[in-house]
């Protein structure tokens, strides 16, 4: 799935290495560029469902990815409602795909 | 708190609006909600247009870059992750920062907030995979990341054929452009570098249904007639992303909490904050600026911000009046040169418009 990262570009230039840390979605450990947002990540890794709506459980992905949207929200470390496409990961951040308004465990 | 001057949003309209006010002495407030200033100046890796004082042939990324370092050097205060939540009677702005409110008292207010994609609704329409060209412009430029192999993109605008093209350059295939009116709405270079890539244009098609079950997997376009999708003319390919380019609005909630006076004016937008010549609105000290003033572009942007900063620091003293006509003009004469030719004119005419209605309220 690595190839969905824009590692070569004809403007940017290439893709400096950056330091990495782990995250887990949905129980599965993925491998995040610290710093970057949760939804570069989940979209690196062909993860496109972010939630599932509360009515009718529709799924859900990215829409606006500049946080006025808020169609990308997630469950991360037990927090609902959190905007993926512009909360940067943190090492050990736990991701959970959203059912519906989602529970706060914290 | 007490401040002279507090600019909410911290895009190309509100950092040239700081520079400018800063720079004549004015003690500035930027605020913005975003990690890092800038805007959306930083997901545009094109060439902007104009002439040299326009910064033609420069890129987005670069303006602002360097709008950033200019905000440094003049002394502007910047606070970022931090959302203003409120505008009040006597100018109080209401900002949540660091998980609590402030409020901080204005003298002047500059409210350039930008402005929103438009959504186009249609089966299928809430897919993941189908997502605004801007998202998918913050992804391939800003997160470095494709949001996908075969794209579609629906609006064959500035926006719709300038995002075709990047992604493009960052290894996506773009099965096509959809575009409902019989010709390109984008200018003719950019969509020419389409042309010779051989990405087909698909004039007088709109996009009738995302197919898939968690994700789009196929898009339906067909004819588009009178503003009817024409039965039988329906052509079915495999993407796994549809962009929307069907335009923006102006972001302008604050203003309307403010009690701003709004008008639709469809060719910039729709529902919008009035103005005056100077960028200020009819709540005396309340200016507007950028998208949230009108959907243009990233150069119109930055001057509509020096000419409200330039007119902030003249109402608060920091400006003789023989300096700020001079600086006005120039910034006035930029604009100007900014709205014409088949594109621009429409805008000019909708902007005299809109400072004519300002003007009156």
């Amino acid at each position: 799935m690595e190839d969905l990262r824009v590692t070569k570009h004809p403007i940017l230039g290439d893709q400096e290495p950056e330091e990495l840390v782990e995250i887990t979605v949905d129980g599965k450990t993925l491998t995040a560029i610290k710093g970057e947002m949760i939804a570069a990540v989940l979209m690196a890794n062909g993860i496109k469902v972010h939630r599932h709506t509360h009515k009718s459980h529709e799924p859900r992905g990215i829409f606006c990815g500049i946080g006025q949207c808020t169609d990308c929200v997630m469950t991360v470390n037990g927090r609902p409602n959190v905007r993926t496409c512009i909360t940067p990961v943190e090492a050990g951040m736990v991701i959970e795909t959203q059912e519906g308004f989602g529970k706060r465990r914290v | 708190m007490k401040k002279e001057v507090v600019i909410i949003g911290g895009g190309p309209a509100g950092l040239a609006a700081a520079i400018e006010a800063a720079k004549c002495g004015a003690q500035v407030l930027l605020i913005d909600e975003n990690k890092r200033p800038g805007g959306q100046l930083f997901k545009q890796i094109h060439k902007f247009f104009g002439s040299k004082a326009h910064n033609a042939g420069i890129r987005g990324i670069d303006i602002g870059r360097q709008l950033l370092k200019e905000t440094e050097e003049c002394g502007v205060e910047v606070w970022l992750d931090s959302a203003v939540i409120g505008l009040f009677a006597d100018k109080k702005v209401a900002v949540l920062r660091n998980g609590t409110t402030v409020t901080v008292e204005a003298e002047k207010i500059l409210i350039c907030t930008g402005g929103a994609e438009n959504p186009l609704r249609f089966p299928g329409w809430t897919l993941p995979g189908v997502m605004g060209a801007g998202a998918a412009q913050t992804m391939i430029n800003v997160n470095r990341v494709l949001p996908g192999k075969r794209v579609l993109m629906v609006g064959s605008g500035n926006v719709g054929v300038i995002v075709a093209y990047q992604l493009l350059q960052a290894g996506a295939n773009v099965v096509g452009i959809v575009e409902g009116m019989p010709k390109i709405g984008a200018y003719g270079v950019h969509a020419a570098k389409l042309r010779r890539a051989g990405v087909p244009f698909f004039l007088g098609h709109t996009i009738a249904e995302a197919k898939g079950t968690e994700k789009v997997e196929k898009a339906v376009i067909a004819k588009f007639e009178n503003g009817q999708i024409v039965k039988g003319t329906e052509l079915e390919t495999e993407v796994d992303v549809i962009c929307i380019a069907v335009g923006l609005r102006p972001l302008s909630e604050l203003a309307q909490m403010a009690g701003v006076q709004h008008d639709f004016i469809p060719e910039l937008g729709g529902w919008m904050p009035l103005h005056d010549g100077d960028m200020e609105t009819n709540v005396p000290g309340i200016y507007v600026a950028g998208d949230t003033a009108g959907v243009e572009e990233a150069n119109t942007a930055m001057d509509e911000g020096r000419l409200a900063g330039v007119s902030i620091a003249h109402t608060l003293g920091y400006l003789k009046d023989e300096e700020t006509v001079q600086k006005k003009n120039e910034i006035k004469d930029r604009l100007n040169a900014l709205r014409q030719g088949p594109f621009g004119e429409r805008r000019l005419n909708a902007k005299q418009r809109v400072i004519e209605k300002g003007e009156a309220v």
